[in-house]
């Protein structure tokens, strides 16, 4: 009560707002929750359990639907290979992601070097044991994950690299980054995809063949490293010169000065860039679909073909559906990011 | 945690993975696949029986299908492509292998369609294509036949009372922008005399929004489109469509012009079905029709002559299609007939002999 008076109500003008405020939150919050859960429709196994005026959300569609958003049109006896390298990820990225568990030297030897072989093996196949399963059968989730994650595992690097070739004092190397940023930056990604699937081929020579996601993986990957360049050079430019000259002064080298002194410091005040390029990039990898590749959303978009499940609310459940997923996975890298902030700068806090 | 421990197990985990990138793929079927799809474009495309070759070497049909349209070809729950454009692909697939599944389909937009047919990447175009002189002629692509007579219908409120599109003078009618479709309703209503007032829109979804809300008196755009529209309705059962088709859009599969052997195994194949039709031969009965005594069945299940001989097929070709899928009414009926969510009657579609346009050269 008294915490209500003192926020909300102080004044004649903020008891107006806050009641504005209530207001509006009413009017979209109760005709949602009518929508999702109230009148929504939650059992059934056709269109006809969701036909009908007042019905709200037809969810069935979504639980009947659900192999085909994960997994697109994988085969269904090889979907154990999908669910194997969800889980060899998960179990490598949660311990890393934790500070406190131990050996992450090790930890990131599997997850860079060993997981992305093993994913690749696993997920393309053609070998003993292991049909070929051809790329463009996987869809949905699957391949929203895997343009995502390469591309933020391939950024990062490149990035950081560009950004220190950009402000090198050799005039090749630092043409070179600056042609680089400047040219993938200068183009919108669409484009890009573009090009990775129509131009590219007539580029390569007679008898290359490159996979249509393979293109798009590394159309994906050269786009977000250019962003990331920028944000890693924003960190670079803010550091005070005197911690290089500092480091040269006690006989460190380019490359430890680098490394040990400047990167450290740099990246830590840019994470808000970094994870705001990651999640950029993971919502941008809805675009896809444009180049005949069916990730998440076009997953959906497909399916809500299917006369089956063809009703007035399905559309816009699919759609709500695959933003609550999406959601849920920008939301989280946004709270790791926040979390690693508040952890590096424990000595800085106001 | 000792760090030894876990570096011999990470050791031990990487050993094992090299061991294995170390045992040699496994042979086919990858090689017979990159060798069909790395062979010019050029020499699939000039020659005679070619394509069939390719296609039995690799083992499985190339078929170019849409991203997604209710009852022509879209994937059910399960993953499985369904649909009238997807049966005629099952069909074409079991007159060569005899198994139906031996099929891969490719999703295509419509802009992308033609570059897939003219540059080999699938074998047959079957995705609600319009035949059109230009397409035919000056695209290179020769069309099979005609599986479905589409056309430009009208949608209406069965409250309002109209049951033809000639009533609809001083209608308002909700269209898409920027389609034939504008200029189709235009020429119509300046034929018949009529004024009215279009509200068009960017999107499909849109379109159908405005007509739900009643914001106008009728809906239009090609009647299987309005078919799968009514759908998304509030209440489907309140809506007509008006008899009246007001454009022709004849809809069929396509090939590569330049291999004639090709182009007469995708006809025949739908010829077969529309005979098996007309014949009386199901999906059901086909194996006991090949004793029948009507000498037209007994020609095209293979029983009597070997016509499949002139097509590089075998003479049980016929048979195998039919088997799959049943006729070309089944396929309706399964597909987008009056029974199915869409509910279209067979309207042009029906045999000729029943009035409609469906009519096939006789085996023979």
């Amino acid at each position: 009560m008294e915490w209500m008076r003192k926020n909300l109500f102080s004044s004649w003008g903020n008891s107006l707002l806050t009641i504005v405020a209530l207001y509006l939150v009413y009017i979209i919050i109760v005709p949602f929750l009518d929508w999702a859960v109230f009148s929504a429709v939650f059992t059934g196994d056709s269109r006809a359990a969701c036909l009908g005026p007042d019905k709200g959300a037809c969810w069935p569609f979504v639980y009947a639907n659900w192999d085909q958003f994960v997994y697109g049109r994988y085969p269904e006896a090889e979907r154990w290979r999908v669910n194997i390298v969800f889980f060899l990820g998960a179990a490598g990225l949660i311990p890393l992601l934790m500070p406190s568990v131990p050996a992450k030297l090790y930890n990131v030897i599997f997850l860079l070097v060993a997981y992305p072989v093993l994913a690749v093996i696993l997920l393309v196949g053609g070998r003993p044991g292991l049909p070929m399963v051809d790329t463009s059968y996987w869809g949905g989730l699957l391949v929203t994950l895997v343009v995502a994650v390469t591309g933020i595992v391939v950024s990062l690097p490149l990035g950081v690299l560009l950004a220190l070739g950009r402000r090198s004092e050799m005039p090749v190397i630092r043409m070179f980054s600056v042609i680089f940023i400047e040219v993938w930056r200068g183009v919108p990604l669409i484009t890009v995809l573009f090009m990775a699937s129509v131009m590219l081929p007539m580029f390569l020579p007679e008898g290359v063949t490159l996979d249509n996601l393979l293109r798009c993986l590394i159309g994906v990957a050269l786009f977000s490293s250019a962003y990331m360049a920028e944000v890693v050079r924003g960190g670079l430019q803010s550091m005070p010169k005197g911690q290089e000259e500092a480091a040269r002064a006690l006989g460190l080298s380019y490359p430890q000065t680098m490394i040990f002194i400047i990167l450290p410091q740099a990246l830590r005040h840019v994470i808000p860039g970094i994870v705001n390029t990651f999640i950029g990039l993971f919502k941008d990898t809805t675009l896809v679909l444009i180049v005949g590749i069916f990730d998440l959303l076009g997953q959906v978009r497909t399916q809500l073909s299917d006369p089956n499940w063809s009703a007035p609310q399905t559309a816009v459940t699919g759609y709500v559906f695959a933003a609550a997923l999406f959601w849920i996975f920008c939301f989280g890298m946004s709270r790791y990011s926040t979390f690693m902030e508040h952890r590096l700068n424990a000595g800085h806090q106001r | 945690m000792n760090n030894r421990y876990i570096a011999l197990i990470v050791g031990v985990f990487l050993g094992a993975i090299v061991t294995y990138l170390l045992v040699p793929n496994a042979p086919p079927p990858a090689p017979v696949d990159q060798a069909a799809e790395t062979a010019p474009a050029e020499t699939l495309r000039d020659a005679a029986g070619l394509t069939l070759k390719a296609v039995k070497e690799r083992g499985y049909l190339q078929c170019g299908v849409t991203q997604g349209l209710p009852g022509f070809s879209n994937p059910d729950d399960k993953g499985n492509w369904k649909g009238m454009d997807v049966d005629y692909c099952r069909a074409v697939a079991a007159a060569i292998f005899g198994d139906d599944t031996k099929v891969k389909y490719r999703p295509l937009s419509a802009k992308d369609r033609f570059t897939a047919l003219q540059s080999g990447e699938i074998d047959i175009l079957s995705r609600i294509t319009t035949w059109t002189m230009s397409r035919d002629t000056s695209l290179g692509f020769n069309f099979a036949g005609i599986i479905y007579y589409d056309g430009q219908g009208f949608m209406v409120r069965k409250s309002s009372g109209i049951t033809s599109a000639m009533q609809l003078d001083g209608a308002t009618i909700c269209t898409q922008t920027g389609t034939t479709t504008e200029l189709n309703l235009a020429d119509f209503f300046r034929t018949m005399g009529m004024k009215y007032d279009v509200l068009a829109y960017e999107k499909n979804d849109e379109v159908s929004a405005a007509y739900d809300q009643g914001r106008c008196d009728a809906y239009t755009t090609d009647a299987s489109g309005l078919y799968a529209e009514r759908l998304k309705l509030k209440n489907p059962a309140d809506h007509i469509i008006l008899p009246e088709i007001i454009s022709k859009e004849p809809l069929g599969p396509l090939v590569r012009q330049g291999d004639p052997q090709w182009e007469d195994i995708a006809r025949w194949t739908l010829n077969v079905l529309i005979n098996a039709e007309e014949l009386g031969v199901t999906q059901a009965n086909v194996e006991q029709m090949k004793s029948s005594d009507n000498p037209e069945i007994k020609r095209m299940l293979g029983s009597e002559g070997a016509y499949g001989d002139g097509i590089g097929l075998g003479k049980e070709w016929a048979a195998q299609a039919i088997a799959a899928t049943g006729n070309y009414g089944e396929i309706f009926e399964r597909n987008i007939g009056v029974n199915t969510p869409l509910g279209i009657t067979r309207g042009l579609n029906a045999l000729w002999k029943n009035g409609g346009l469906q009519y096939a050269p006789p085996i023979r």
